[in-house]
């Protein structure tokens, strides 16, 4: 998988829940944009990550 | 028709205005405010900002140079017909009066317009009495194609739709003056007795149509003492500033008619709807102070000043605030190359030809302009 | 400056964008400062609204700035990084699913040199993301016509900047800001480049609805007592507009000979 522009090697069948959640990600705090679409939040638990997924985790932070 | 949601703001202004509630301190400080707003017109206008005319004359003259320098814009109607198909107890176009009736055929057209060239006018507006059955589209649309092969060319007729403006502008027109007369709905009902002129909101929204038809410019006015001048003069202020805001790349101006006695007759029809001889109340003084509030108002709009008024008020204004004028001016249809065809809309005070005219603008160090645009 | 002010005091006077009403003028700008500073930037400004920015997150878990706004703030993404209008609605869209409401200041810039916002394609965006429901506040130049598209195009309020952003030169566009004062419809709010309190007050006297600053708080001595004085520049121009600035007297001398002699 591409993650954030990282290649990343899902070590086992994973939902985006339970990728984010391993990842440290806050599910709470992020989006994300699977292979170009975003996902809604309320969907995490249901979409499986597949190999070759790309992922972009964007979160706020700083700015003017 | 689009729904405009100006006509709302206008009326609704207008209509909640208390001049009556202006002191000489609330027009003073609309004096020297640098942007004026809506408010500060109604100011402006109100019987207190009358102590201020000097100073406000002062402001305009400033403004006036500031935006148009010493620039005057000279220009001619030529009325094409006089037929109407309206009852308006002002008017000398009046369907009911036992005026003589005609239009130009395109020989006498042509026969006028080379008259006019010749004196070196440049513009010209193209009038008409306001029946579509005697004066269609197509035959203003032909005297147009005509006039364009000698001037500028601008149009005050009967209100059209937006393809009709943009037809006009197809063949060579690029200017609309239509008048409200009044923008008081009741009195304009009142005046305003039989015909297609009833039609109030029709009237209202002509400007926006001839620009959204491709015209360059609008001209807003109302007939000053129909109604309650001031009233009707924060309307058409209001009128101007909210066309100018919708349509930004539009050229507006404002004419400044006043009252005129023309047929007997309808004077006395004005007495019995006004209750006074029509035109009471709208001296030289009050039209002045209307006329330097919208140069204040508006720095950057043309102001247009009538035949109605005498030589001596028409020259003072030059320079102060208006900076457009008519000369070598017939009200009959026709009546310059050949006889008139048709009797006059009202009387005239300044009968001065171009020549005169021109040195009277001279005289006054400023410069006339024959033509100060080319139509695209 | 005109009668529409008038009578208004500091009790009914709301900013109202997208629906939403705000007490407070000072809108802050989320970055460059430490997270803890933050808080506190933001209780002595007063400020009710604030910008944030939109990347990409880092694994582990680290502080996330949504724990340091205060409660009740509306939060005002940014599209900084977008260089087109669809990159802009793209980082709009991913901010509003982060879940932080409609709002989002649209910034496009295509320059890296100056940091100009690019009013073509910020006049798109501003389309495309007022189109979808966003509370779209373009970030732009002050340009009477970019203005107005963007009115036309559904913008909640326009953002012209005062200087370069980042720059603390203050108000350079102050007559082209007037202009949109004063033709717009909707409120302005001066943001880039104000760079000390007495510009802020100078942009609000003019009639800005509001202003945004970030590097000139952040960049302070003491970040906490700038944001203190920025509040009270704002509040004090909002007080001169909504009073009308007295007149200036002018210097020159006048003719003296009647110009209404004429009248009968």
């Amino acid at each position: 998988m591409l993650v954030n522009g990282q290649e990343k090697k899902l070590q086992t069948p994973a939902t985006l829940m339970e990728f984010l959640r391993a990842e440290g990600y806050g599910p709470e705090r992020v989006a994300v944009e699977r292979n170009g679409a975003i996902v809604p939040r309320p969907d995490y638990d249901a979409v499986r990550l597949a190999e070759g997924d790309e992922l972009e985790i964007v979160c706020f932070v700083g700015g003017g | 028709m689009t729904d405009s949601p100006l006509m709302a703001e206008v009326l609704a202004a207008a209509r909640a205005a208390d001049f009556a509630s202006f002191t000489a301190a609330d027009a003073r400080a609309a004096l020297e405010r640098e942007t004026l707003r809506p408010a500060d017109l109604a100011a402006l206008l109100s019987p207190a900002a009358l102590s201020l005319l000097e100073d406000m004359a002062r402001r305009a003259r400033a403004a006036t140079i500031k935006y148009f320098g010493n620039a005057v814009a000279l220009f001619t109607p030529l009325y094409i017909a006089n037929y109407c198909e309206n009852e308006c107890v002002y008017c000398g176009f009046n369907c009911r009066n036992k005026i003589r009736r005609g239009r130009l055929s395109p020989e006498e057209m042509a026969a006028e317009m080379e008259n006019i060239a010749s004196t070196g006018l440049k513009e010209i507006l193209l009038l008409t009495g306001e029946s579509r059955r005697q004066s269609g589209v197509d035959y203003i649309g032909a005297a147009v194609a005509m006039a364009r092969r000698y001037f500028t060319v601008g149009v005050e007729i009967y209100p059209l739709d937006t393809a009709e403006y943009a037809y006009l502008h197809e063949q060579g027109a690029d200017f609309v003056s239509v008048y409200q007369e009044t923008y008081d709905p009741e009195i304009y009902a009142a005046v305003h007795r039989r015909g297609p002129k009833r039609a109030y909101a029709y009237r209202f929204q002509a400007q926006e149509r001839a620009l959204r038809g491709g015209m360059r410019g609008v001209a807003v006015g109302a007939l000053l003492g129909l109604g309650d001048y001031r009233r009707d003069a924060l309307a058409a202020g209001l009128h101007a500033f909210l066309l100018q805001k919708h349509y930004p790349h539009a050229e507006i101006s404002f004419s400044v008619p006043r009252l005129r006695p023309y047929a007997r007759d309808t004077l006395k029809e004005g007495r019995a709807v006004f209750g006074h001889p029509a035109g009471r109340g709208v001296g030289e003084r009050e039209l002045l102070q209307v006329m330097l509030a919208f140069r204040l108002f508006m720095p950057f709009a043309g102001i247009t000043i009538s035949t109605r008024e005498r030589a001596g008020f028409r020259d003072h204004v030059l320079g102060l605030c208006a900076t457009k004028i008519s000369a070598g001016v017939t009200v009959g249809v026709g009546g310059r190359a050949l006889a008139e065809k048709g009797d006059g809309q009202f009387e005239i005070s300044d009968p001065r030809g171009v020549g005169a005219m021109r040195a009277a603008i001279r005289a006054r160090g400023l410069q006339p302009v024959f033509r100060d645009h080319l139509y695209v | 400056m005109g009668g529409e002010q008038a009578g208004k005091t500091g009790a009914e006077d709301w900013l109202e964008i997208g629906g939403r009403r705000f007490r407070s003028r000072f809108i802050l700008g989320s970055g460059k400062f430490s997270l803890e500073m933050t808080r506190a930037v933001l209780e002595n400004a007063g400020a009710e609204m604030a910008t944030l920015a939109v990347r990409r997150a880092n694994v582990g878990g680290e502080e996330n700035i949504l724990d340091y706004m205060p409660p009740g703030i509306t939060l005002l993404p940014n599209t900084s990084g977008a260089r087109t209008a669809e990159e802009a609605l793209r980082i709009a869209r991913l901010a509003r699913e982060i879940g932080c409401g409609d709002f989002v200041k649209i910034e496009v810039v295509r320059d890296t040199k100056y940091l100009l916002p690019d009013n073509y394609e910020t006049a798109r965006a501003t389309e495309m993301a007022a189109r979808e429901g966003f509370i779209a506040l373009p970030y732009m130049y002050p340009d009477l016509s970019a203005a107005r598209d963007m009115a036309q195009a559904g913008a909640a309020a326009i953002m012209p900047l005062g200087a370069p952003i980042g720059s603390n030169q203050g108000l350079l566009t102050r007559e082209f800001i007037r202009i949109l004062v004063e033709e717009i419809d909707l409120p302005i709010i001066v943001d880039a480049g104000i760079g000390r309190p007495s510009q802020a007050c100078e942009a609000m006297e003019i009639g800005a609805a509001a202003v945004m600053a970030n590097t000139a708080i952040a960049t302070a001595g003491d970040a906490a007592v700038m944001a203190c004085a920025f509040k009270s520049a704002i509040e004090a121009g909002r007080l001169a507009w909504l009073a009308g600035p007295g007149r200036v007297l002018e210097r020159r001398a006048e003719a003296a000979s009647p110009l209404t002699g004429f009248l009968r």
